[in-house]
């Protein structure tokens, strides 16, 4: 992507003084730290869904669904429970117990890390800063120039390195505010005392069979995303990302870089 | 940028001094209100905690969603059970006539209660959910005696804390708190969908709990203790569940 290509949306706001420094200015500690923690939790709530998921690979639409009826799509995998048909003649092992625990645990986690960092964003001004996306670059002409330089697979310019284009802005925002309190919703939904006494979180999906099966999708939302974030990462510098994103230094963006554009940063 | 970071800092600062006073604060919380679960210890105390005094907050009182007679299952899945020990395929040859539930502990008066002794007390019938903690679920009608009609009859103490309840299945007992125990919809259940209730689903007696999973709901019921203190019991930890592997709290 050229330079010309990208306009940082709230250039207006960093003073120009702040382009001399390098050190630890790329992501805030409080981004880099919540960053991480949601990490390790995200991988937590994946690899003990998966471990929840397989004692019943089946999935129903409304309210209830089992071994008995029909259902909405089945997953071709074996189960951990010998009463599921799978067709598969061995069982796997019962792994839900501490699926469970850690499951719930990292779920807590995750949220009160994503409390923390959306009470940030506001305060210090990290989402209209670095998140949401300028006028210019939600013109549809922007927005295509953008999408066509990643089908091309063009590398990111150095700009990039201090500033997430407008693609990365609107996948940030969408898993940040809709997939986030998505999975979260259609969880709590599926839970028979939190449904006690609100009714309407599972009633307006359509049921508790209908929000494990959401949940389900969503969660596959959010390991496609962590999939083409871990790809672009790679594909846009995997050790000069990582550092960026565990020290907080980036590389010294070059006049040339910085000669037309502003770029901001925290 | 000293002027951000000097906020920055302040912020951080502030947010981390809420957050650590929170936590104090909402601990001491806890364990005044008894909001503490009996496996509160290891590794997964914290997501435990958490998720049991929340709930409990919150749905002290709730009602479980009832549904209407055409949302029963026309096909309940009973899910497997141990093969019956020689004392059930005794007590099943004649028809659960001697079937006990046995009440002791801090109550007034201890007794044994037959089949029969149970279906004389004002029976109530509710349509709710029972939902698996493996992800499946059906609906049907449920007959019972409300728990705390029987737990009238024997006259709980006031300090009582929590009721253990015991299957004649061999090591299969969990406990729950009184804001269960005396919730309207935890029944002593013997019937379900208009007929006694099948052995497939615990007949002839069982304990529905409709705002927890299916293991909380125990089969073949034999026998109830109230009690203050659940250490005492297996291995201290509240129930069998957590002794393998599970939560004794299951809301969720």
């Amino acid at each position: 992507m050229g330079d010309s290509a990208y306009i940082p949306s709230a250039a207006s706001a960093v003073p120009a003084a702040a382009q001399t420094k390098t050190a630890s200015s790329r992501h805030s500690a409080l981004v880099r730290i919540t960053h991480w923690i949601a990490a390790l939790c995200f991988l937590a709530l994946l690899v003990s869904g998966v471990e929840i998921l397989i004692s019943h690979p089946r999935f129903y639409w409304g309210e209830v669904g089992n071994d008995l009826t029909p259902t909405l799509f089945k997953l071709p995998i074996p189960a951990s429970r010998k009463l599921v048909p799978t067709g598969y003649g061995y069982v796997l092992p019962d792994a839900n117990g501490w699926s469970r625990y850690l499951h719930f645990q990292a779920a807590w986690v995750v949220v009160f890390t994503g409390l923390l960092y959306a009470i940030f964003g506001l305060l210090t001004g990290h989402f209209r800063k670095n998140l949401i996306p300028g006028r210019a670059d939600l013109s549809w002409r922007a927005l295509s120039r953008s999408i066509a330089d990643h089908l091309r697979f063009e590398r990111p310019s150095e700009a990039e390195a201090w500033s997430y284009n407008v693609l990365q802005r609107l996948s940030y925002l969408f898993v940040i505010f809709v997939l986030f309190p998505l999975v979260i919703w259609t969880g709590l939904a599926m839970s028979p005392a939190f449904v006690s006494a609100f009714p309407a979180t599972v009633n307006v999906l359509g049921g508790q069979q209908s929000a494990r099966t959401l949940h389900f999708f969503v969660s596959l939302a959010l390991v496609l995303f962590l999939l083409v974030h871990v790809g672009m990462v790679w594909f846009a510098g995997f050790w000069s990302r990582m550092r960026a994103m565990i020290t907080g230094r980036a590389d010294t963006p070059s006049t040339a870089t910085t000669a037309g554009t502003t770029m901001e940063r925290i | 940028m000293s002027k951000i970071s000097r906020r920055k800092l302040i912020t951080t600062g502030l947010a981390a001094t809420a957050g650590l006073a929170g936590v104090g604060a909402a601990a001491q919380l806890a364990q005044k209100y008894g909001l503490i679960p009996p496996d509160h210890g290891g590794i997964w105390g914290l997501g435990e905690t958490l998720t049991y005094a929340s709930q409990r907050l919150l749905t002290r009182h709730s009602l479980a969603r009832e549904f209407s007679r055409s949302q029963i299952s026309k096909r309940p899945f009973p899910n497997e059970v141990e093969p019956p020990t020689d004392e059930f395929k005794r007590l099943q040859a004649g028809r659960f006539a001697d079937w006990r539930l046995s009440v002791n502990g801090m109550v007034a008066r201890p007794a044994s209660f037959s089949i029969d002794q149970i279906k004389s007390y004002p029976s109530h019938t509710q349509i709710t959910m029972l939902q698996c903690e493996e992800g499946w679920s059906y609906i049907a009608e449920w007959t019972g005696v409300p728990l705390s009609h029987v737990l009238d009859v024997v006259g709980v103490l006031p300090q009582a804390r929590y009721v253990v309840y015991f299957s004649i299945e061999p090591d299969t007992w969990e406990s729950i708190d009184m804001a269960d125990a005396l919730h309207p919809q935890t029944l002593l259940t013997y019937g379900m969908n208009g007929d006694e209730l099948p052995v497939g689903h615990g007949g002839p007696l069982r304990l529905r709990l409709p705002r927890q999973v299916g293991y909380k709901n125990v089969k073949f019921l034999t026998h109830l203790t109230v009690t203050d203190n659940l250490k005492t019991f297996g291995k201290g930890l509240g129930s069998a569940a957590p002794e393998g592997g599970y939560a004794w709290y299951a809301g969720i």
